[in-house]
């Protein structure tokens, strides 16, 4: 079993028009099965307002189903009386670095999620060192937030969550606001968590470049689930992709479009080491 | 010459501790119907600088010219030149506020002082201009999708009727599809209207494709100025500037080191496809281009 495991989760709002007395009832998420091992780095691609981030929102209960169920290491984010212990679990990073630092000085925004946890003042110091290191952000703890770049503002945002000591971290879009330097930054961060750490990563992103890394992509179109598999499964299927409203990285483009011209090439290149292999 | 920067400084909270020099010298001439992208990390100057091509930032030192005429002088309409000079800032959705999206569109051309009936003209024509149908114009603005939004906020801009727009990042936050759209948008504002355009964005793979001109920002200078194929040749200094070339760049050069003759200079997928083509068939044909020609370019 799964350290995120949804099943025949489904989400429904309710919109008011001010025209009409009748609210619509949108099905935002419809009926969707998945299970994340743990430890395992998931990237979720979707045009937007396909309901990838309706779905991430389920995860640390920010969002409950309203049909099926979400759990979370063995939590059902549905029962009221466990919140506390999903969003523990399950750390949040957003896509606006300055929507989600609420500290005026760095190590303070860290420290917030373990005070709230309840956890030892000394602990606490111990948890902002640990999780800033993680982040190498460590000389950074007594800056105040906002003179931060944003890639650095959203790295603190990772510590912050890191300092929680969660089992799965989902971060919506961390990178589309920011410079490719602060992309770089924020990826070899997220990255290193998972690989050194043994933390699942949930990464929701426009940046195709950014999934390559991922052992499993998924992709959601009209609150669905519509194509799941490796990176390479997944970008082999360009066509597929670009009919969601998706784009695939450049090098990807390129390999499809000689095959198309006649070249022979293996399906599903992702990385300029591997067309420059097969071509040369 | 329609914008003339001539030595142009600007530094932040000027005799502060604080005090940062965000442009230094800046000589940059821009002529009437460029399409002209800008790149810099965060921080380089960028936002700074396009922020003085319509008066919203006076220079510390050295004068700015529109169409002739210093902007600084006294008696100068800065007003008027902000008509001319659109400028869309980076989230431009967060700055709608009326009750319907023609009546957000209506404002600018309002305050220019045109009657009732001319503003709805002009609001009508530049939400056409964006995509933006009939029966979205009594809808709430915040009932838009983010793409919508951005877009009826660019109308709002174009319903001044501008001879310049200047965009700063207005793809950031949208998916592929979105991002498609809005910049085809731009170029056909620019292409059919004649519209100048300044796009600052962070994506090389966009500026290659749609900028004529490229300019770069680093420290407060333009470290380079040309073609986006002639820039992104310094695609090693690019990156000590913490920015980088399109992923196509990076594929032709590593190529080339294996011995294919390819073009280094293409910066886009179909540029790529034709150069690595011919190559293979020159390398097939024994390196010349007699023999056969090439199989592969249609």
């Amino acid at each position: 079993m799964g350290i995120i495991r949804a099943s025949k989760l489904g989400f429904d709002y309710i919109k008011y028009h001010d025209d009409s007395e009748d609210p619509e009832k949108i099905n935002a998420i419809k009926g969707v099965d998945f299970d994340v091992e743990k430890g395992q780095f998931i990237a979720v691609l979707g045009h937007n307002g396909s309901g990838k981030s309706t779905l991430a929102k389920h995860i640390n209960a920010l969002l409950v189903p309203t049909r099926g169920t979400m759990y979370v290491d063995g939590v059902n984010t549905s029962e009221e009386e466990e919140l506390w212990k999903v969003r523990q679990k399950a750390g949040m990073v957003f896509q606006n670095p300055d929507n989600q630092i609420i500290g005026t000085v760095v190590e303070e925004d860290v420290g917030f999620g373990p005070e709230n946890l309840g956890v030892e003042t000394e602990d606490i110091w111990h948890r902002v060192d640990d999780a800033l290191a993680k982040v190498g952000m460590l000389g950074f703890r007594d800056r105040s937030p906002n003179r931060l770049s944003g890639g650095q503002k959203q790295r603190v945002a990772i510590a912050s969550v890191v300092a929680m000591h969660p089992e799965c971290i989902v971060l919506d879009e961390p990178t589309a606001m920011l410079d490719p330097n602060g992309r770089r930054e924020v990826l070899e961060c997220v990255r290193e968590l998972n690989q050194k750490e043994g933390i699942t990563v949930i990464l929701i992103t426009h940046y195709m470049e950014e999934v390559v890394f991922a052992d499993n992509v998924i992709v959601m179109d009209r609150g669905q689930i519509v194509m799941r598999g490796t990176p390479r499964a997944i970008f082999s299927r360009v066509d597929e992709l670009k009919h969601y409203g998706l784009a695939v990285p450049q090098v990807t483009e390129l390999a499809c479009e000689l095959k198309q011209s006649g070249v022979d090439l293996p399906d599903g290149i992702l990385t300029i080491d591997e067309l420059v292999e097969a071509l040369c | 010459m329609l914008i003339e920067l001539k030595d142009v400084s600007y530094t932040y909270g000027k005799d502060t501790v604080y005090e940062v020099n965000a442009l230094n010298h800046i000589n940059l001439g821009i002529d009437e119907g460029e399409f002209i992208g800008i790149i810099g990390h965060t921080g380089s100057g960028k936002s700074t600088l396009i922020q003085h091509l319509n008066g919203l930032i006076k220079p510390t030192s050295g004068q700015i010219l529109f169409d002739g005429s210093d902007i600084w002088e006294d008696g100068y309409n800065l007003r008027e030149l902000r008509t001319h000079v659109g400028l869309v800032f980076q989230y431009p959705e967060n700055q709608l506020f009326e009750t319907d999206v023609i009546t957000d569109v209506m404002f600018g051309p309002k305050n220019k002082g045109l009657s009732k009936d001319q503003c709805e003209e002009r609001a009508k024509e530049a939400l056409k201009q964006v995509g933006i149908p009939e029966n979205f114009y009594k809808v709430s603005p915040f009932d838009l999708s983010g793409g919508q939004k951005r877009r009826v906020a660019m109308a709002g801009v174009l319903a001044m009727d501008p001879q310049v727009l200047i965009l700063d990042e207005p793809t950031a936050g949208l998916d592929p599809a979105g991002r498609d759209e809005i910049l085809g948008q731009i170029k056909y504002l620019h292409d059919k209207r004649g519209i100048t355009i300044i796009l600052v964005s962070h994506s090389m793979e966009d500026v290659a494709v749609y900028a004529k001109r490229l300019l770069v920002i680093n420290d407060g200078r333009i470290a380079f100025d040309g073609s986006p194929k002639q820039v992104f040749t310094h695609y090693r200094e690019l990156e000590q500037m913490g920015l980088a070339a399109p992923q196509v760049t990076y594929i032709m050069h590593r190529l080339h080191e294996k011995g294919l003759t390819v073009d280094l200079t293409a910066t886009t997928v179909e540029e790529a496809r034709r150069s690595i083509l011919l190559a293979l068939s020159m390398k097939k044909s024994g390196g010349t281009e007699e023999g056969g020609g090439s199989p592969w370019v249609k």
